[in-house]
């Protein structure tokens, strides 16, 4: 178990400094940039996917 | 006075007509949605809310088990995990829920307090994720607290928000805080049920109007 949970906690180290970029006086940390672009990402994906058994519905509701 | 009408004055009576009259059962868990909900983009309210389960679960045994075991057994290394992923999930679910809802402009149909009840949870939500980032009792929430502690002195609320002080930012954010988040989000929702999701753009009938061909569309949708 413990190996199993060490494995998987050696995919992505985080244990060090965070790592920032800086544009003249804007500063982000790369993590925050990362959900950032993520949710962009995800946001663009929900509008053009098309959703599940949509033509099965009929509709309607209040 | 006949005993009917004694009954119809009854406080108990009008309070259950108000709450019915308000949301009637199936405006408050109705079988089917209209036809637009069926987006990805109407998903994410719903992400929100389940992460937010997860959060107050997770919490709950945290609190149970206190600050020695999520810091030194494996399971209490999960679960505080799970409290801290869940939370980044709820704010990254909660971000592109609201911008969707900014996009389409979610505030027509007379639903402005939905909306605002939304931008006042959100900043509940960050006071909330603030408190416990200050009361991880390690060397991050020290850090944290102390960067924190100028630019929340410079507002004057340092006066009665200490975010030095452990116990009280601890209370903050397992008490008043969530209290305050849940009940935000009850009537966030409550709020939703009354007035309906709101409905998309009519995109063809802006074009008409543009090309004067027809009226403009009506903003003020209200499902019946």
């Amino acid at each position: 178990m413990d190996s199993l949970l060490g494995a998987l906690a050696a995919i992505i180290n985080l244990n060090h400094q965070g790592t920032f970029i800086h544009w003249g006086w804007f500063q982000i940390s790369v993590a925050n940039l990362v959900v950032i672009i993520l949710m962009i990402v995800t946001f663009v994906i929900a509008l053009l996917v098309p959703f599940p058994g949509k033509n099965k519905r009929r509709g309607g509701g209040k | 006075m006949s005993y009917d009408e004694e009954i119809a004055q009854q406080w108990t009576t009008r309070v259950r007509r108000g709450v019915v009259d308000f949301l009637p059962p199936d405006k408050m868990l109705p079988d089917t949605q209209p036809n637009y909900v069926a987006s990805w983009i109407y998903v994410f309210g719903v992400v929100t809310i389940a992460a937010m389960i997860i959060v107050i679960g997770t919490g709950c045994i945290l609190a149970i088990e206190g600050p020695i075991w999520w810091h030194h057994s494996t399971l209490g290394h999960f679960i505080n995990s799970m409290h801290l992923w869940s939370v980044e999930i709820f704010f990254f679910a909660m971000v592109v829920h609201l911008w969707g809802k900014f996009f389409m402009a979610a505030w027509r149909g007379r639903r402005s307090l939905t909306w605002i009840t939304g931008v006042v949870t959100f900043v509940a939500s960050i006071a909330t994720a603030f408190t416990g980032y200050v009361s991880q009792t390690n060397f991050d929430s020290q850090w944290i607290s102390t960067q924190a502690k100028d630019g929340i002195n410079a507002t004057g609320a340092g006066s009665f928000f200490n975010v030095l002080n452990l116990g009280q930012m601890l209370m903050w954010h397992i008490v008043l805080l969530p209290l305050v988040a849940v009940l935000l989000v009850v009537l966030h929702v409550i709020l939703v049920r009354h007035r309906g999701v709101v409905p998309p753009f009519d995109e063809a009938a802006i074009k008409a109007a543009k090309s004067g061909t027809a009226p403009a569309p009506a903003t003020e949708e209200v499902p019946a």
